[in-house]
């Protein structure tokens, strides 16, 4: 019992959210997992909206809705730069782009899925004929393979990757929430410093090895979450259509 | 005046009788979203989102939503007994190996030879491809549905797309509020119009040439 307490101890990351948020600071290269907000962490949003960073670089796979998750930041004027997939539903990314206040860069989704994986794993980037004959492959290299025409899409890492994690152990092995898993994983393994915060933190050797999405050599800190702090959209038109 | 069939849901409601047991098929946001609520009864598809899950349902009933379980458009949805969680490289593998059967997107432009725009309208609107480029070039089966023309009553299906592309010859089936229109080597073939509608109406709201055989059906 007390060799277990021990090694729990050793191997903790469990910290606060005040000492998470000393890595993320102006013009931070920032990841994060989610979905049309599911699965954005929302204790970190709003640590960083209270800390009042600015000029953050965004990655990730879009911009959520104006008052929910990651969208907040944006809403909020504190992004200067995104790289991402998506923005149609959150009209202030729109707004800001055309006024020039933040530089959107376009990825089509499984491409900008697999240059964050390929950033996590080490490699330079990925061939992918997906976007060819659109405005996509712009600017890109190309390269043929058996006769074949690729694009070269360059990998993708970042500073700090921050996600919202279901249960995490003390190491940092964590299992997400339904369709809240999405670019979770993949973020987690392409930063510098991978934060999660999860809904329940459990003791190590609680989780069942088979079940852990993202293993604990990846996540660098792990914080308690204090759940979603926003209205979901379809609760705001409920009964409405 | 009478009230007349809704739009979203006639085009919803025809684009489900695309769907045959077994297909895999993915649902853009907009009105295919709701065509998930139409699937006929006896058909058992398999519905895979983007954001990473294959097999969902139906809508969950006013209540039982659950905040963590929706589709790419951000809308709940139930879970089918098939289902499994997945990440989105995962999402978008099975999508590029060519292993989904149908996908159903909503559509800005759509040109005789089956080009679609669907990302952006340039200068105005910018929502970005999200996963449109990546199914619109992969799946088996396209089917664009849109209404038959813009808000301000100017033509969508055209000889050529105006508006950047998503991806070029991926369209098999055009679904819209007038008609149903299929993308041959010879050009767009009228197979169906809406009853509410005349060929004539669908000919002069479309700015391509259609093909139009003897026997067109109603819908």
């Amino acid at each position: 019992m007390i060799a277990i307490n021990t090694r729990e101890k050793a191997l903790s990351k469990v910290t606060t959210l005040e000492e998470a948020l000393k890595y993320i600071n102006d013009g931070t290269v920032l990841m994060y997992g989610g979905f049309g907000g599911i699965g954005n962490p929302p204790t970190l949003i709003e640590g960083i909206l209270q800390k009042g960073v600015k000029d953050l670089v965004l990655i990730g796979n879009d911009t959520a809705f104006p008052d929910v998750g990651i969208g907040r930041l944006i809403t909020a004027g504190r992004v200067r730069k995104i790289i991402t997939s998506h923005v149609g539903s959150n009209p202030v990314t729109g707004q800001l782009m055309h006024s020039g206040k933040l530089e959107v860069e376009f990825s089509p989704q499984g491409t900008l899925a697999e240059r964050i994986r390929a950033g996590g794993m080490g490699l330079g980037g990925i061939l992918t004929d997906v976007g060819i004959g659109t405005v996509a492959e712009n600017g890109k290299q190309k390269i043929k393979i058996n006769g074949k025409e690729y694009l070269v899409e360059t990998a993708l890492t970042a500073e700090v990757a921050i996600v919202h994690a279901d249960k995490a152990d003390p190491f940092g092995n964590l299992t997400y929430i339904r369709s809240g898993r999405n670019f979770s994983p993949l973020v987690a393994m392409a930063a510098d410093i991978t934060i999660a915060e999860a809904d329940e933190i459990v003791s190590l050797g609680s989780l069942d090895p088979e079940c852990i999405v993202t293993p604990g050599v990846y996540v660098n800190m792990v914080i308690p979450s204090q759940g979603v702090n926003w209205k979901w959209p379809w609760e705001e038109i409920k009964g409405s259509s | 005046m009478a009230v007349g069939r809704d739009k979203r849901q006639l085009i919803a409601g025809r684009a489900a009788q695309e769907l045959k047991n077994g297909m895999i098929v993915n649902l853009g946001i907009g009105i295919p979203t709701l065509v998930a609520d139409y699937v006929p009864d006896g058909v058992h598809v398999v519905f895979q989102a983007e954001n990473g899950i294959l097999g969902y349902g139906k809508s969950p009933r006013a209540g039982e939503e659950d905040p963590f379980l929706c589709n790419a458009g951000g809308l709940p949805v139930t879970l089918t007994d098939e289902a499994s969680y997945f990440d989105s490289t995962i999402a978008f593998g099975m999508i590029r190996r060519g292993l989904l059967d149908l996908t159903i997107l909503g559509a800005l432009q759509v040109s005789q030879k089956g080009d679609l725009a669907n990302w952006i309208v340039p200068g105005k609107r910018v929502p970005g491809m999200g996963g449109a480029i990546d199914l619109a070039q992969k799946a088996k089966k396209v089917v664009a549905v849109t209404r038959h023309v813009a808000r301000d009553g100017s033509p969508k299906i055209l000889p050529e797309c105006t508006y950047p592309l998503t991806t070029r010859q991926a369209v098999n089936l055009i679904i819209t509020d007038m008609a149903v229109i299929e993308v041959t080597d010879a050009g767009l073939v009228l197979k169906e119009v809406a009853k509410e509608h005349t060929v004539d109406d669908v000919v002069r709201a479309t700015a391509a040439p259609l093909i139009i055989p003897d026997q067109v059906e109603e819908f």
